[in-house]
């Protein structure tokens, strides 16, 4: 799948500014970014539900529009796109009618997305009697009746529990077991650092940076690493101080970054000789949550 | 703690548009309709088609008729329009009734030959021959119209022929006018008195026999002679319409809710296309609309003895085509609103005003010439009108083809701007 320069604008909003990505046969690629950055815009264009002012998108080398790429593609989005008076069985049923699928290719499909969304036990049950977790599995197994060769799951664990979650991860690793190629949006950078191979980093818009996750780390920070430092005072007092460190104020710490562990100890001194006091230090190795931090000045969730 | 709880409730209001229209729209626009129905607009007030077939040529028959045509509330055709210009020739009996029972005419009148020799029937004798009141019984209201103002014209429009046929009495009975022969006569002048005083200004009397008048009438039903249950088909039909309009609109309002949810999405980003979607769910509405109609029929034939099974046919063809232009109409709804709510305050606003106009509260015939007009823009005039030929006038299903061609072509035009307007959840 290739992405070249894709622009979208909503009225005097630039939704997708010039995108341009491209993603490999049986990888997991995610798209990281915070709410709003454009992540799911960028997935309704791949499943052709957005038309991009410009640029071109192409799936398996053929436009995102043709009924060639709506066959390759599988899409779970954010919403829960089920029918919520039908049972398991009817609605993956109708999506599968819907992409052309039909007897016993259609029942097998059907047995195959029930098993793997661990919904074998609950087929005749209508939508609306299932739990959270379960309705999002379902809403994913809705995706994948077509047994498509790239799936693009718009942030599939949003509001889900912690158990569900890891379920819904081993779902994923299935897949990939499989062969099949994943899109995985999410705001969430653990997820994005358990699932995905390569990972572009999106913000208003805007690819900021792509890579494995380790060159994400090491573009950004080398092989520096991350010390986080409580002070007992917070706010405009020590910022001064922070600053004149090459240090960034988040969420009442400082944090730095340091080459060798013995700047940890100049840094304490400094403090000393300033009058702050220090409550607590920490040493990190950078992930995706401090390359973005350290790409946009703000972190993930905010 | 109250103002600022109707505070709060006027500012919800102001921006909900359809209670709005609901709470102020609506009421305006049905007292509107119903003053111009029922509020004594004269100059609107609808005219009663009357055929009429003089076979007496007499003085007496034509000084009625030309009494008749001088009433402002008929129109009275001695025979039918030109046809490319050509006269027709004069309605006959046959003709006459031919044309009421097409529903041309709610009502004819046949002066029978001889109706000039004693055309005034005095008590219940029948002198003369029996003018012929040939009616649709659908319409209630036009045959005791015409037989009332039949008898106001005997009174009003024919004194010589009324002094010539008394003199005649006089002659018959009297022989000459003594005092004997002069008190009779009073008394038979006030026995006429009597008489009109009994029959009223608008005279005539419901039944096979308008025999209490000046003139003896005797009514024949040419449609609805042997129906079991006359008005039920007309309701079955205008009720039927109405509802089928609501589970329409209702229905196609889950296209809103798809949309709402992301299912629409997910099915778009699918093999299916828009024109297929709303295809499927005008074909869906369609045969939810028929199942409807045929349950309300069985309904009607169960309780009712409506005579259902011998119009299959027809209630086929007519059934089908109105719930197509049903369903298109709900999705054309759907398709130009946003939320289901607005769906509802539409719906209830534009079928409510359509059903009132379109003949499904009150037979059209009781409305002002322009309003029945304005009612051809509904669907439910034409179907309406398509199943009273069915069930009432028992017409063959070819004779359908207005009712069917305009309810069919509506559909299309309707299903066309739906897709247009749908078109908004195709792309973004």
């Amino acid at each position: 799948m290739r992405i070249a320069e894709v622009v979208k604008h909503f009225g005097s909003v630039i939704a997708l500014d010039g995108v341009s990505l491209e993603m490999r046969p049986r990888e997991c690629f995610g798209l990281l970014g915070p709410n709003g950055a454009g992540k799911s815009t960028l997935i309704r264009s791949i499943v052709g539900r957005v038309r991009p002012d410009s640029g071109q998108i192409l799936i398996l080398g053929v436009a995102a529009e043709s009924a060639a790429a709506r066959a390759a593609l599988g899409w779970v989005p954010q919403e829960l796109a089920v029918y919520p008076r039908l049972t398991c069985r009817e609605n993956l049923a109708s999506f599968g009618r819907y992409h052309g699928l039909s007897g016993l290719r259609l029942q097998e499909a059907i047995t195959w997305c029930l098993d793997w969304a661990a919904l074998a036990d609950r087929a005749e049950e209508p939508v609306n009697r299932l739990s959270g977790g379960m309705k999002r599995r379902l809403n994913m197994a809705g995706g994948l009746i077509h047994r498509p060769r790239i799936v693009l799951m718009d942030e599939p664990t949003v509001g889900v529990d912690p158990q569900s979650r890891l379920r819904i991860f081993e779902m994923i690793e299935a897949l990939r077991r499989e062969g099949m190629s994943v899109i995985y949006t999410t705001h969430y950078m653990e997820e994005a650092e358990r699932l995905c191979d390569r990972i572009a980093i999106i913000d208003h818009g805007r690819i900021i940076a792509q890579g494995s996750k380790d060159e994400l780390i090491r573009n950004a920070f080398g092989s520096r690493s991350q010390v986080v430092v409580r002070l007992a005072d917070t706010g405009d007092r020590v910022l001064p101080w922070i600053e004149g460190h090459g240090g960034r104020s988040v969420d009442g710490t400082a944090q730095f970054t340091v080459e060798q562990p013995g700047e940890i100890a100049a840094l304490l001194q400094a403090a000393a000789n300033e009058g702050h006091e220090v409550l607590d230090v920490s040493l990190h190795r950078p992930n995706l949550e401090s390359v973005f931090l350290h790409l946009t000045g703000r972190e993930l969730r905010e | 703690m109250i103002p600022a709880i109707i505070r709060t409730a006027l500012i919800s209001l102001r921006r909900d548009r359809g209670a709005l229209a609901l709470s102020f729209v609506l009421p305006i626009a049905f007292f509107t309709i119903f003053a111009v129905i029922f509020g004594g607009r004269r100059d609107t007030t609808p005219k009663i088609t009357l055929l009429i077939v003089d076979e007496d040529h007499s003085r007496a028959s034509q000084r009625l008729i030309r009494g008749l045509e001088n009433e402002g509330s008929l129109r009275v055709f001695p025979r039918p329009a030109p046809k490319n210009g050509v006269e027709q020739p004069e309605y006959t009996a046959a003709s006459a009734e031919a044309a009421v029972r097409a529903g041309k005419a709610p009502v004819a009148l046949v002066i029978p030959q001889g109706f000039g020799q004693a055309p005034i029937s005095f008590g219940g004798e029948r002198d003369g021959a029996a003018i012929q009141l040939l009616k649709d019984s659908s319409d209630m209201v036009a045959s005791q119209m015409v037989a009332g103002l039949l008898q106001k014209v005997a009174m009003t429009a024919m004194p010589d022929v009324m002094a010539e046929q008394g003199t005649r009495v006089v002659d018959q009975y009297s022989g000459g006018l003594t005092a004997e022969q002069r008190r009779r006569m009073d008394e038979a002048l006030s026995f006429l008195r009597r008489q009109q005083a009994n029959s009223g200004a608008g005279g005539g009397n419901a039944g096979d026999t308008f025999g209490g008048g000046i003139i003896a009438v005797k009514t024949h039903d040419v449609v609805g002679e042997n129906k079991n249950n006359p008005m039920v088909s007309f309701y079955a039909a205008a009720i039927g319409v109405m509802f089928l309009l609501f589970t329409s609109s209702g229905a196609a309002g889950a296209l809103l809710d798809e949309a709402e949810s992301g299912t629409l999405d997910r099915v778009l980003s699918s093999r299916v296309t828009m024109s297929s979607l709303l295809a499927g769910k005008v074909c869906y509405n369609t045969l939810l609309a028929f199942v409807q109609l045929v349950v309300m029929f069985l309904w009607g034939w169960a309780v009712f003895k409506l005579d259902f099974w011998s119009h299959i046919p027809g209630f086929v063809v007519m059934g089908l085509t109105t719930a197509f232009a049903v369903a298109t109409f709900g999705i054309l709804l759907a398709s130009a609103c946003k939320t289901r709510a607005q769906l509802g305050a539409l719906s209830t606003l534009v079928i409510l005003i359509m059903s009132s106009i379109g003949g499904s509260m009150f037979p059209r015939f009781l409305m002002p010439e322009a309003m029945q007009k304005a009612g051809l823009l509904t669907i439910n005039a034409w179907a309406i009108d398509g199943f009273t030929k069915t069930f009432w006038r028992d017409e063959p299903v070819a004779h359908l083809w207005p009712q069917v061609a305009v309810l069919l072509v509506a559909g299309a035009v309707l299903f066309a701007i739906a897709h247009r307007l749908s078109r908004r959840w195709e792309y973004v």
